[in-house]
């Protein structure tokens, strides 16, 4: 514990399977929790290629409708519960709340650690659903479907109630982390922006999420006994279910997108050497959309039946969200303008996302619309909507994220060149693939259906091509890091210029993350360290050379 | 940031004991606040339903056993007052009446669920049940009742004779009825194994007036419990 021995590191301190299985350390839950995801993403993106190949023709390609359905409906769940809702806040979250923060760990190690567990036992009950009968009822379990069909959904479903509760303790772990343990220095103004957005997303997960949990709860017990709430056949409301589901998995839509665009804002920053533009609103827009990410669900049952004045409210409260998400966009725009921008994997990545959430972010403002809406309203425009929004921005943010702080987990440089190539195609295949799904929605091709009318042949061809280059550049992308971990050169402590706390504790960080004590400064005053070519990276500037002079002279040797 | 402490009481992570005790209670408000809104989902259905078929809930609601919810509302006010008193006693290091103290929690907290278990067999044993359960005499086709409950079951009679809808909606009563009392009883077992819990770690000596945060912490969680009923007593037994 009390070793300053600089080999040492939280990577190889202790060994053994046990040793990461039963760890309290948050940065290797951290990366327990990204391994985690990597795996669901791989088994979640070849349910996704199964269906862009049955689509490649009409008719019946490769599997039954029957089959159909349960690929589609596992595709979404495990993207959504195993893969996106804990990418960025748990496996990046963890990996970088406390030390960002200043921290030695989470305010509950224990609960951080049973969160993961879990996350696993959800996997588990996932896993078991699929071998055990499959699931057909699409991600959302709408009732009375839910409760008539005769696939694993009580398996199923006890899986995303236990996801739910690992997402809950990891926001609640997030939340007291973030009020109780800041050390001296670090005020709520100081913070990372990357905080700030993980924390509204804590404040999304712990009030919405028990909400899901009661929802499925209320599933099960429909199922199994008949309760009659859920079920019309009894005298209930299967539109309840509509509610209640929505009124968690609207907010979840910004647990995902809320980290990713915390994500961005470090990367802008440190990849241009800029101050960031306009701290406080991107601080503020987070909380913003926080707040408003709880009274818009209706939107998503404006042909449910719901009075039109209800859906008219929901529509011009879901107007507003555009105006925190573009006071982003403008910010990240404004930071680079005039900045020395480094054109690094993340970079590129965070680029995408400028282009991604345009058009996803845009797009949704045509389905708030009710007029539009009631005919996009289950067409392929709206996959096309929520994939440039959830795949598009959030897991574009997240592979960023993961190449930039990969230096920082595990000690290596990434190869920059393959980096930047696999991620660029990525970006180039995922264009190809959703962009004629929005066609396609607009003439009227319904979503969910294994089987689509002969005059949208072509454009399904064009999707399911790009989906094939999506599928083989990610492998590529993950292939790029994998390799790194054995040939990969040694990184510096900061190798792109960070000024947030994590890039002032070494590469791999020790196990309790600072041997001394950080400096709490502007986390984005870049003047604060500058380039060396001898460290291949960043090196913090001392006192006499924060003289403007000095400081000028040495950039312009380095 | 001082490296190293030796104090056994505090966590590696935390500065002092003020921090610590500080965030242990702040996670435990979030995580009453979670719950508060995990039985959010059933409140929200019961007032969805009442407010469509007030009428229903009305006549449905003197089902109820009043004396008896009655009663478990002073028992569990009992048991809070106990649990609250216990924290004080491991405040002033009186860890001998901390035990007592809990010891009561936890016999109202049994006392509360054999009433309930009472009420529920009651329940049970007149078909008294939501619309899809096998024993329940508030089906739409009266001819599906099972003929041994309604010959036994003294509501039967009057409940023959109300209107298909009028029963249906009695049958969604007691679906929210029993969720929602359910899902309370399920919080007052996982509380009674926590203050169980509470009790042998006080008893081998696990506390003191520096170190107290489980039963500051158990005792709000017992709170919570207590509070949700007080909500459900008058809005289930009361309103007839």
């Amino acid at each position: 514990m009390t070793t300053t021995d600089p080999s040492v590191n939280y990577l190889n301190h202790e060994k053994g399977l046990r040793s990461w299985l039963m760890t309290l350390d948050h940065k290797r839950l951290g990366l327990m929790y990204m391994w985690s995801t990597f795996v669901a993403m791989l088994l979640g993106g070849s349910f996704a290629l199964a269906l862009r190949l049955e689509l490649f023709a009409p008719g019946q390609q490769i599997m039954s409708k029957d089959f159909y359905n349960h690929m589609f409906t596992l595709h979404g769940a495990v993207m959504i519960f195993l893969v996106i809702i804990p990418s960025i806040p748990a496996a990046l979250g963890n990996f970088v709340l406390p030390i960002m923060l200043g921290a030695k760990d989470v305010a509950f190690p224990k609960l951080n650690r049973f969160s993961y567990h879990l996350y696993l036992t959800g996997a588990v009950f996932l896993i078991a659903a699929i071998l055990t009968g499959g699931l057909d009822t699409g991600w959302t379990f709408y009732t009375p479907y839910s409760t008539s069909t005769d696939t694993s959904v009580i398996i199923a479903v006890m899986g995303a109630f236990i996801l739910g509760f690992s997402s809950i303790f990891t926001g609640l772990n997030f939340i007291a982390t973030i009020h109780k343990m800041r050390p001296p220095g670090m005020t709520w103004f100081r913070m990372p922006l990357l905080l700030w957005a993980l924390y509204a997303t804590s404040v999304i997960q712990i009030l919405a999420t028990p909400v899901l949990g009661i929802a499925l709860l209320m599933l099960i017990v429909e199922r199994v006994l008949g309760v009659g709430i859920l079920d019309p056949a009894l005298g209930g409301d299967p539109v309840l279910f509509q509610h209640l589901f929505w009124f968690y998995s609207h907010p979840a839509v910004y647990v995902m997108i809320l980290p990713a665009m915390g994500v961005l804002s470090e990367m802008f920053a440190v990849y241009s050497r800029k101050q960031i533009f306009g701290y406080r609103y991107i601080a503020y827009s987070s909380i913003s959309i926080a707040i408003v990410s709880f009274i818009v669900w209706g939107h998503h049952l404006y042909v449910s039946g719901q009075s039109t004045m209800v859906s008219v409210i929901f529509s011009a409260i879901t107007f507003t969200v555009a105006i925190p998400s573009a006071i982003k966009v403008f910010n990240w725009i404004a930071t680079m303008y005039k900045g020395s921008i480094n054109l690094t994997t993340g970079m590129i990545s965070a680029l995408a996302v400028i282009w991604l959430f345009g058009i996803g972010g845009l797009t949704g403002l045509w389905m708030a619309n009710l007029s539009t809406d009631m005919h996009l309203h289950d067409t392929y425009f709206v996959v096309s909507h929520f994939h440039f929004v959830m795949v598009g921005s959030a897991l574009f943010s997240y592979l960023g994220a993961v190449h930039h702080w990969w230096p920082k987990m595990f000690g290596v440089m990434y190869d920059e060149g393959k980096g930047r190539l696999w991620t660029i195609m990525t970006f180039i295949g995922f264009n190809i693939t959703f962009l004629p799904q929005f066609l396609l929605g607009t003439r009227g091709m319904p979503r969910r259906y294994f089987d689509y009318a002969p005059q949208f042949e072509f454009l399904n061809k064009v999707s399911t091509i790009g989906s094939m280059i999506v599928g083989l550049s990610i492998v590529m992308v993950f292939w790029n890091l994998l390799r790194s971990l054995k040939n990969g050169k040694k990184a510096p402590a900061n190798p792109w210029g960070g000024v947030t706390l994590e890039w002032q504790c070494a590469s791999p960080p020790s196990p309790h993350n600072f041997e001394d004590a950080p400096t709490v400064g502007d986390p984005y005053d870049m003047s604060q360290n500058r380039f060396v070519s001898d460290e291949e990276g960043y090196v913090p500037v001392t006192p006499s050379e924060n003289d403007p002079y000095v400081y000028q002279v040495k950039v312009e040797e380095a | 940031m001082s490296s190293d402490h030796h104090d056994p009481l505090l966590a590696h992570h935390f500065d002092d004991m003020e921090q610590q005790f500080d965030t242990n209670k702040f996670g435990m408000w979030v995580f009453l606040l979670t719950e508060i809104l995990f039985f959010s989902g059933l409140f929200v259905a019961y007032a969805v339903y009442r407010s469509n078929h007030s009428d229903v809930f009305e006549y449905a609601s003197q089902y109820l056993n009043t004396n008896l919810g009655a009663l478990n509302t002073i028992v569990l006010l009992l048991s809070s007052f106990t649990a609250a008193w216990a924290v004080r006693a491991a405040q002033l290091g009186q860890n001998g009446l901390v035990t007592k103290l809990l010891g009561v929690t936890v016999l109202c907290a049994f006392g509360f669920m054999a009433i309930k278990a009472e009420e529920y067999s009651h329940k049970y044993h007149e078909g008294l049940l939501w619309g899809g359960a096998e024993h329940s005499i508030f089906k739409v086709d009266t001819n599906t009742v099972d003929p041994a409950v309604a010959e036994h079951s003294e509501y039967w009679s009057e409940v023959k004779e109300l209107p298909p809808e009028f029963r249906r909606q009695i049958g969604i009563f007691f679906g929210i009825y029993f969720c929602l009392t359910g899902l309370h009883g399920i919080h007052v077992i996982i509380g009674i194994i926590v203050i169980l819990w509470l009790m042998r770690r006080n008893v081998r000596g696990d506390f003191s007036p520096q170190k107290y945060d489980a039963i500051d912490l158990g005792a709000l969680y017992w709170h919570l419990v207590d509070l949700i009923w007080i909500y459900l007593f008058p809005l289930l037994y009361l309103i007839s």
